[in-house]
């Protein structure tokens, strides 16, 4: 990350010489040398305070003699002059001939010492808290504390179980005072609202009068928090953390793409955390996005294959109903088609949809556009997670959604006879369930019902984000990649294989036997895609496309302010809608 | 590698046989002798008599649910039980306590408990993981049911078998 001319300095780690670039903190440049400092407020994307003292460490500079040279020693090594206290090691850069240790006596001694200040007002919570498993403090007891507690005092009681903000439960008596919640508020989400009261052993964190925690960010407290005093109050008491199967994905809820961990046990999502990818999303991710999770076992979701027989929606098997709509789609000429196709969708299951309309002739294919507000943060104005994939990989001459109003009209007056929906609801196009009654063939693939499934000749469940292998291009260009976290539920099934199958049942796509294959054809035929695969996407993706960058603007102060002012109010209004969705559905999407 | 192991080199009297046979046959005799005077007990006679009293203390039977003497479920599900178990037997789903009730400080419950006494195999490894000192193995051995899912044991049943335990600390109660 350091620029290419950036003097480089020799440092001894414990009583080994390393090179770090100019501007390295001490605890990181420890930690490239393998020996791990442990720190509670410390965190590499935040400000450092010092204030928590677990990363102290000795520290020493070269004797210099009489002409301010280094003295050398034995083996021609400069002979170093140790502080004699201990330093902490969060809030200092790197500097020529610096000295560390990690692990003497004095520095264990230390350690010890602060783990057993930080544990004396901490309660006994372990078996109820929900950090457990996860805790810094459980695991730097472990490795730097003490065994036994020579407190015998009682304890200062603080409150407990405050509810910070729509989606952050405090719990005061677990804080060990570390701030990073308060920096991340004031660093990162410039919603300045906590702030430590009182004084001593008695001081606690808290919102500041008349404030609550209810920004879009507010969820990213939580996860910094080295120990359970900040819990999500969506993931609070669900599940313990040991059970969580944990899955590398990103985020579908915008054009953004946030790397995110899934976490879920037998086949149950229970949360998503962000995962660090500095081209992305740093170590952030949005609470609207984190929490867009939980449609996927809405009361209304598509378990069932349904044909229409004799006016009727039957059950059906998989090979019944693609044979079915194969059929139906064969029996009206390429000009009466219509696809619409979902920004929603992978990669590999929109170049499968330009396959099936470039075998059947269909010229009206488009995604559905969805444009909201977003910030400045990380929420982009595109909720659609793959309108570049649409762009690059769907066929189509226009700009994604430019076509689906003409397609709207020409369903409306009749002229479409046979409307695809790939994983929309019609009723973002404006037409209504009478005119989508009066279609002879209207072939829906979809995770939810709605109104329009109802009307469909043919219904296929198809998966939702978490339930699927594939890649998606963010708003940026970053080529990056979806894991399966859970089985589809029901007869649900891979989206990619549906269409694969549909593709065969009409006539075209041979050997795709995986989705790799699928993969295989993209990169033969897209040159943005040319020699790679879906594993050499890797965990952090691949840029593959170049973005218009717009102009960096330099607004005024006044101006700036009241842009601030403007976001955070939106940023609010943002959360505000998050928590208003959830609490009357549990579900967020559509 | 083979081990050729030595036999044992007998002495003459040994080679003889015959003290062995005239040991082995007063004992034979002494069972015999027993039996004529109505002292030596063949057989109990299960189920109409029971052996629980002459249970050990340290004896593994289903394991169960206690409450304190405050009256409060002890289990606050940490899963740790759930975790640990090696025939994954136990199976919890935890609930939130209001902040009305009296114990609103211990915030967690086990809304539903199940320990599936056909996965059990009596470990004992539930007892021993359980910070809280809630669930104990109980004496109780005889555990029947028609259906998989008499087999079932779930909190109300747990509770049952496991009762009041006095003696257990009371970490809830004050803050130390």
């Amino acid at each position: 990350m350091s620029e290419p001319n950036t003097p480089m300095f020799n440092v001894q780690i414990d009583g080994v010489w390393h090179q770090f670039p100019k501007g390295t903190r001490v605890i990181e440049a420890c930690e490239q040398a393998g020996s791990y400092v442990p720190r509670y407020c410390y965190h590499k994307k935040l400000s450092s305070p010092g204030n928590c003292r677990m990363c102290l460490i000795e520290m020493g500079f070269p004797r210099l003699g009489p002409d301010r040279k280094p003295e050398l020693g034995a083996g021609g090594k400069p002979i170093i002059n140790w502080i004699p206290r201990p330093q902490i090691s969060c809030a200092q850069d790197v500097s020529e001939g610096m000295a560390v240790r990690t692990n003497s006596p004095l520095v264990k001694e230390c350690q010890r010492g602060v783990m057993e200040f930080l544990l004396i007002n901490h309660p006994l919570d372990c078996p109820i808290c929900d950090q457990a498993g996860e805790c810094r403090l459980q695991e730097f007891s472990v490795d730097f504390g003490n065994s036994k507690s020579r407190f015998l005092e009682n304890k200062v009681k603080k409150p407990k179980n405050i509810v910070l903000g729509p989606r952050v439960t405090l719990d005061d008596e677990r804080c060990i005072l570390c701030s990073r919640c308060i920096r991340f508020c004031q660093e990162i989400a410039h919603d300045d609202v906590l702030g430590f009261v009182d004084r001593g052993s008695y001081t606690v964190l808290t919102a500041h009068p008349g404030k609550r925690l209810e920004d879009n960010y507010s969820l990213n407290t939580v996860d910094i928090c080295p120990v359970g005093a900040l819990t999500s109050t969506d993931f609070r008491f669900k599940m313990r953390v040991w059970f969580l199967k944990e899955t590398k994905s990103i985020c579908t809820s915008c054009a953004t793409g946030c790397n995110t961990i899934i976490g879920t046990r037998e086949d149950v999502i229970y949360r998503q955390t962000p995962r660090e990818n500095d081209h992305v999303n740093s170590c952030w991710m949005c609470d609207y996005g984190r929490l867009n999770f939980k449609f996927l076992e809405a009361e209304n979701r598509l378990l069932e294959l349904q044909i229409r027989s004799n006016g009727k929606l039957v059950a059906a098997d998989w090979p019944a109903a693609i044979a079915q709509a194969a059929l139906q789609l064969k029996q009206v000429t390429a000009n009466e088609i219509a696809i619409v196709a979902s920004g929603r969708m992978t990669n590999e299951e929109l170049w499968l949809t330009s396959q099936l309309a470039k075998s059947l002739g269909v010229q009206m294919i488009d995604i559905v556009p969805r444009r909201e507000p977003g910030d400045d943060i990380l929420l982009s104005e595109d909720r659609n997670p793959n309108t570049n994939g649409a762009r690059l990989v769907l066929g189509s001459t226009s700009e994604p959604g430019a076509k689906l109003m003409a397609i709207a009209e020409a369903v409306k007056s009749g002229q479409i006879k046979a409307l695809v929906m790939l994983k929309e609801n019609t009723m973002h196009l404006g037409i209504s369930v009478e005119q989508l009654a009066q279609l002879p063939v209207f072939i829906v693939m979809n995770i939810l019902s709605n109104e329009a499934t109802e009307k469909a000749t043919v219904v296929l469940p198809a998966c939702g984000f978490a339930e699927k292998h594939g890649s998606m291009i963010n708003g940026k260009g970053r080529l990056q990649r979806l894991n399966r976290a859970v089985r589809p539920p029901g007869k649900a099934r891979d989206d990619w294989e549906i269409l694969r199958d549909l593709l065969q049942a009409v006539g075209g796509g041979d050997s795709l036997s995986s989705i790799d294959d699928v993969f295989r054809r993209i990169s033969e035929t897209i040159p943005h895609f040319a020699g790679l695969t879906l594993s050499k996407i890797g965990d952090l993706g691949v840029h593959i496309l170049e973005m218009e960058e717009l102009p960096p603007t330099h607004p005024s102060d006044e101006k700036a302010i009241e842009q601030a002012v403007a976001i955070q109010a939106r940023r609010r209004a943002v959360g505000q809608q998050v928590h208003e969705a959830r609490k009357a559905l549990g579900v967020a999407i559509d | 590698m083979a081990v050729t192991v030595p036999r044992p080199r007998l002495n003459w009297r040994e080679r003889l046989y015959l003290p062995a046979i005239v040991a082995g046959l007063a004992i034979t005799f002494k069972h015999f002798k027993n039996m004529l005077l109505g002292r030596t007990k063949v057989t109990m006679q299960y189920p109409e008599q029971k052996w629980d009293s002459s249970l050990p203390d340290h004896y593994r039977g289903a394991p169960a649910l206690v409450r304190d003497e405050d009256g409060r479920v002890r289990c606050v599900a940490c899963q740790l039980c759930e975790f640990i178990c090696p025939p994954r037997a136990i199976k919890i789903i935890s609930g939130e306590i209001p902040s009305a009730d009296r114990f609103a400080k211990v915030e967690k419950f086990p809304e539903a408990f199940d320990i599936d006494m056909i996965r059990c195999i009596f470990c004992g490894m539930c007892e021993e993981v359980c910070p809280e000192q809630a669930i104990f193995l109980r004496k109780d051995y005889a555990i029947t049911g028609f259906t998989r899912a008499d087999m079932v044991h779930h909190k109300e049943k747990l509770l049952e078998i496991g009762g009041v335990m006095h003696g257990v600390v009371l970490k809830w109660n004050e803050k130390k």
